[in-house]
């Protein structure tokens, strides 16, 4: 295996700028990789060969010709395909939006091509990121490099096996309700949620406007932190985003690795352990505690009563605005349209092709929403999900005066088997349980791994948790404890990956 | 908690512009009955006294300078329409046969 499609992000970008490497023969060898690879993992739903290789060669003639190039510049990365990209097609993982190009770009993919990060393509994922497991994709599965018959997470399935099938050193990830932090737990790989309004949403393809919020990817703390501060930031195309300087996050990253958390108050959420959670997650998840004792953080345990009932208001709360925000899909302005045989009238089509257009989940999440902000429901249902919406808030506040940051599982369990949960959506929405809370308050949340899980030999995340706009302090300690994890475990998680059948060496 | 029958399932369809076929509604039915039954017991703390929060950031009413800015061309707009006319999207009837 090149040791191009190992490299971290940081190391790529300094060799890149010191032209010991060329953006192209990075870019290339990732591209190779997911030749050899991708049919098997199915993380990608388009790979943008020419334009790769075209932003790489535009970067390595920036950086001969002495111009100054950001720190992630000529790095290759893998793009959710819930973010538009001028002229690169973007489904949403739906069947209604197959074939559609966007005269567009987001905010995060101009930011990246701004900054010479150079996409490789558009990432697998649940349609219209609903979903735990990448299953609800209308484009198949993605499967988990660490075992092909398991699940790599979701939404942002593609986008962390990717990452995990050393396809991409980086990707981006939307994160509504965990979709970028339980594929990153499930993967071995890092995913963060930044603040919400900390990443513009612009381009996003809305499905929760309230919960949304793109992220980053990576296979280390500092390469997460290295891409946050690429894509974050004010932007006045979104209305919801914060007009506040981006949290040091990289220098907090960099300061993590020093390896001291003397005085960082760490707090245990007692709520998230105990029934419904594997045995190996919960292991995983105490040694990790242990861990950062070890490195001087005073350990206390903190209750977040209302937190119990997170996934119900999620549950309502998002399914809600689904159902308001997918009423665009109306098969007029762009999309497929079927049943148009000019005797139906537009009614008639709009629910034919949305019908033919949208999957089982997304149907179903649909009509919850219908139903919950139905005149003499509302109050019962998406009424009190708001209130529990304020009581979750109320409790992250009470648990950030005593403490600095919050730490949990991120999912109950390791990557299940395909097919597992499909029959069960209350199944699958539990895998949800941990990561939920910070969408609904709205501070930023990252999970990164913290080992293999005993009983079965599969990846576990630790999330931690920071109030909003002080993502810098999650980093911090993500990176003290990823420096420690890989020092005691003698290499880092990822380099336990199989290697993938047909994989050249 | 009422739970909700294939009626009520088929009515969600028709309002959410869902041509969902027979099948759908004995499998919806039961599967919407088992998560609404669910997710009611957000009922279970959420008292008069507690204010909703409908959005993680309290912003109001965000204002821009009112100047012209570029946007799309009528070409790039419809490039993406199932159908287009003379410039136009172009859209099934509107009205329906007995109107």
């Amino acid at each position: 295996m090149s040791d191009l499609i190992r490299s971290t992000a940081a190391e790529l970008a300094a060799r890149i700028a010191s032209r010991e490497v060329s953006a192209v023969e990075v870019t290339q060898a990732h591209l190779d990789r997911i030749g050899e690879v991708d049919g098997a993992v199915n993380a990608f739903l388009h790979v943008d060969t020419e334009g790769a290789l075209k932003a790489a060669r535009e970067v390595d003639d920036d950086i001969a010709a002495g111009a100054h190039v950001g720190p992630l510049a000529g790095v290759p990365i893998a793009l959710k395909d819930v973010l538009t990209t001028e002229g690169v097609p973007t489904t949403v993982g739906s069947k209604i939006l197959e074939g559609w190009v966007p005269p567009y770009d987001a905010t995060v993919t101009r930011r990246l091509k701004e900054a010479g990060v150079v996409i490789l393509g558009k990432t697998n994922m649940d349609e219209f990121a609903m979903g735990s497991s990448t299953e609800n994709s209308a484009y198949g599965p993605t499967r988990n490099p660490w075992d092909l018959d398991r699940i790599p997470g979701g939404s942002g399935g593609g986008s962390a096996a990717a990452l995990a099938a050393f396809e991409a050193p980086l990707s981006i990830g939307t994160d509504t309700g965990g979709s970028i932090r339980q594929p990153g737990a499930v993967t071995g790989t890092v995913g963060v949620k930044p603040t919400y309004g900390g990443v513009s949403r612009y381009g996003l393809v809305a499905f929760s406007s309230s919960l949304d919020q793109a992220g980053p990817c990576a296979r280390t703390v500092l390469d997460a932190a290295l891409l946050h501060e690429v894509i974050a930031g004010y932007d006045p195309m979104d209305s919801t985003s914060i007009n506040a300087p981006v949290p040091p996050v990289v220098a907090a990253a960099r300061e993590g690795a020093n390896g001291d958390l003397s005085g960082v108050r760490v707090g245990v959420v007692t709520q998230f352990s105990g029934e419904g959670y594997q045995p190996g997650v919960l292991r995983s998840f105490e040694a990790a505690v242990a861990q950062l004792k070890q490195l001087g953080a005073e350990i206390v345990e903190v209750s977040c009563p209302s937190f119990d009932y997170a996934l119900p208001a999620y549950y309502l709360i998002a399914p809600s605005e689904a159902s308001s925000n997918l009423a665009r899909f109306d098969a007029m302005r762009y999309g497929i349209r079927v049943g148009d045989d000019s005797t139906r009238s537009a009614e008639e089509v709009m629910s034919l092709t949305r019908e033919a257009g949208f999957g089982p989940e997304v149907k179903r999440r649909i009509m919850i929403g219908t139903y919950a902000l139905s005149s003499g429901y509302y109050d019962a249902y998406y009424g009190s999900a708001q209130k529990v919406r304020t009581l979750i808030s109320r409790d992250f506040e009470a648990a950030f005066a005593t403490v600095d940051v919050l730490v949990s599982p991120t999912t109950p369990t390791t990557a299940f088997r395909i097919g597992e949960r499909t029959g069960d959506p209350l199944a699958m929405y539990k895998a949800d349980l941990c990561t939920i809370p910070a969408n609904l308050a709205g501070n930023a949340a990252m999970s990164l791994p913290s080992g293999l899980s005993d009983e079965d030999g599969l990846p576990v995340g630790l999330q931690l948790m920071a109030p909003a706009l002080q993502d810098h302090r999650m980093y911090r300690v993500a990176a003290a404890y990823e420096v420690a994890r890989d020092a005691a475990a003698g290499a880092p998680l990822i380099q336990g990956v199989p290697q993938l059948a047909g994989a050249a060496r | 908690m009422p739970s909700i029958s294939r009626d009520e399932v088929a009515h969600l369809a028709r309002l959410a512009r869902l041509a969902v076929t027979d099948d759908e509604l004995d499998l919806f039915a039961g599967q919407l009955d088992v998560i609404l039954q669910s997710v009611a017991t957000v009922g279970d703390i959420a008292t008069a006294d507690i204010p909703p929060t409908s959005h993680a950031v309290p912003l109001t009413n965000v204002f821009r300078e009112d100047v012209v800015r570029p946007s799309l061309g009528q070409q790039q707009a419809l490039a993406g329409a199932p159908a287009a006319e003379d410039g136009r999207f172009r859209v099934p009837r509107i009205l329906g046969e007995e109107a």
